[in-house]
């Protein structure tokens, strides 16, 4: 039956069935509509990637490894990667480890003490990066706050090297990323059932093994889309280990700039910002299969 | 309502903690806006306007801070039209092709910027367009879409299209029914899309890092060079009224998103 009613449709020609007409028609509209939008990200965006992966597996005129050869051989690129990769796992299980129990305590509190929350999350989620970079500058330096404190405190006697090495580092970019781990988060919890956690609770489980056997299994997704977002955006992260880190954490997005801005070695940062980008994408299409891309991206 | 045992109170405190770890930071910069001090020094020892008078009175900075405006302007004047039609196709069309294109979108928040801003200053050395703000509105539209098109998907979800089918079986045109039947109604999330572009732009560094230079320095890229270089107290200045402009339009985003029809 179907078969012959398409066979029928193309037997006519297109100016018989007006139906498909206008459902192609209206393919070519939103076609037209979404256009400006993919020509902008084809241009600025496709089309350049493609050429940094032609750029990578090129060198003097000729197909040639030679770069990657050099980023998993010579040390500095493989202690960058290194690098990169331990900061980002820290900072995600900090972030998780902080991120978690707000998301909870907004999800459960009555609105009114949700909402604060939120916006205290919010708030820093809008500022600039590089103000909340220099702020951690004003707070981590020798005779900064912290150490002021810690010093008074008594729990040292002389200023420790909080910024300007990894230490540092690690803090301003948790600062940073937080607002990527609750939001997802909160988003998540906010729509499991009070329902189900009383249930649990009325068949006499104890509150923390209602929490572990019911509520957290079903936070989960929330959990792999907030460590998604802020491990991928730690891989690539540049102006916080830039200017906290002082320059002397060096990630591998600064290999990339390095290798462009002082040595013009376009080779090279092709290689690193390939395997970069490789790590990233294949982050994302794990965890796309478990949790919706939008969902991932919707918190930012 | 339950009884407030220990484990409760540690769990209060460890949230409060973490709270004053986010908002901490953010708060800081405004004592040190108003120190009397060149150093940096926390609490300041005297009040003073100095710094934003450093700020308001160097041509160097206003000259950053006019083309971070321009930009930011220019940019979500073109990506909020250009983000809402990307938005309604992909809301209206069950085409297979739609949902590669929507992928395709969301690509400016995939890839690493480190990456985009690489590829960017590539396209922009070849075509002449390197320091110029043309070039910075294009790359700030192109970042910017993912967010407009995200706020006005979700207006869309939450909008009753047949209302658009009625306008135009009583013979209004598509684009007439639009403007007229849906665009008042999906208002606040087309403002929330705009402003999101706007601060994007305002904020972007990375790829202006690369691209923007010469007359044509951004106010977040001479930040940048003078946080690294020295620390000038005359960036609390700046940063408080960065922090204070975000602030504001994000109140003015709750404001449209709560006066908009039930």
């Amino acid at each position: 039956m179907k078969a012959t009613a398409i066979h029928d449709r193309y037997a006519a020609g297109s100016a018989i069935d007006p139906s498909l007409r206008h459902r192609r028609r209206e393919h070519v509209l939103m076609l037209l509509l979404m256009s400006p939008a993919v020509l902008v990200v084809f241009a600025l965006l496709l089309v350049p990637l493609s050429w940094l992966i032609v750029q990578s597996v090129y060198a003097d005129g000729a197909f040639s490894l030679e770069h990657y050869q050099r980023i998993f051989t010579e040390g500095i690129y493989w202690n960058t990667f290194y690098l990169t990769f331990r900061i980002s796992v820290i900072v995600t299980l900090l972030a998780l480890l902080m991120g978690y129990p707000i998301a909870y305590a907004a999800s459960i509190l009555p609105k009114r003490w949700a909402m604060l929350i939120l916006a205290l999350v919010i708030l820093p989620f809008w500022t600039s990066v590089l103000v909340r970079a220099y702020a951690w500058l004003i707070l981590l330096q020798r005779s900064g706050v912290v150490n002021q404190t810690l010093m008074a405190s008594g729990i040292t006697d002389e200023p420790l090297a909080l910024m300007h090495n990894e230490l540092g580092t690690i803090i301003a970019t948790v600062h940073i990323l937080l607002p990527f781990m609750v939001l997802p988060l909160y988003a998540t919890m906010q729509k499991i059932p009070q329902d189900l956690v009383q249930a649990g609770s009325s068949l006499g489980g104890s509150p923390l093994h209602v929490f572990m056997r019911v509520f957290f299994p079903l936070s989960l997704s929330g959990v792999m889309a907030g460590m998604t977002l802020v491990f991928v955006l730690c891989l690539g992260f540049y102006i916080t280990p830039e200017l906290v880190g002082g320059g002397r954490t060096v990630m591998a997005s600064m290999l990339v700039s390095r290798n462009i801005q002082l040595y013009s070695d376009w080779g090279a940062a092709s290689a690193v910002s390939v395997v970069l980008l490789i790590c990233v994408l294949i982050i994302f299409y794990v965890v796309s299969r478990l949790v919706p891309l939008e969902k991932i991206l919707g918190a930012k | 309502m339950t009884k407030l045992s220990l484990g409760r109170f540690v769990f209060i405190g460890y949230v409060v903690l973490v709270l004053l770890f986010l908002i901490l930071p953010v708060l800081i910069v405004l004592p040190m806006s108003f120190s009397d001090s060149r150093f940096l020094s926390f609490p300041p020892s005297s009040f003073s306007f100095r710094w934003y008078e450093a700020f308001f009175g160097s041509p160097g900075w206003m000259a950053a801070a006019r083309t971070s405006l321009i930009v930011a302007f220019a940019t979500a004047l073109i990506a909020t039209p250009i983000g809402v039609a990307a938005a309604y196709a992909i809301n209206c069309s069950t085409h297979r092709l739609m949902r590669y294109l929507k992928i395709v979108l969301l690509l400016p928040l995939i890839v690493p910027i480190i990456i985009v801003a690489t590829g960017v200053f590539f396209i922009y050395a070849l075509s002449g367009m390197l320091y110029t703000i043309p070039g910075l509105i294009m790359a700030d539209v192109m970042l910017a879409l993912p967010y407009v098109i995200t706020a006005v998907t979700a207006g869309l979800h939450g909008f009753d299209q047949t209302q658009e089918m009625v306008a135009r079986s009583l013979g209004m045109n598509r684009f007439r029914s639009f403007m007229t039947v849906t665009l008042p109604q999906i208002m606040p999330s087309v403002v929330t899309g705009a402003i999101f572009a706007f601060i994007q732009a305002l904020d972007e560094t990375m790829v202006a890092l690369f691209i923007s230079g010469g007359q044509n320095q951004t106010l977040t890229v001479r930040m940048f060079t003078a946080l690294r270089d020295e620390i000038d107290p005359t960036i609390a200045a700046i940063s408080t009224l960065l922090t204070a402009t975000s602030f504001a339009l994000v109140m003015l985003m709750v404001m449209a998103r709560q006066r908009s029809p039930a």
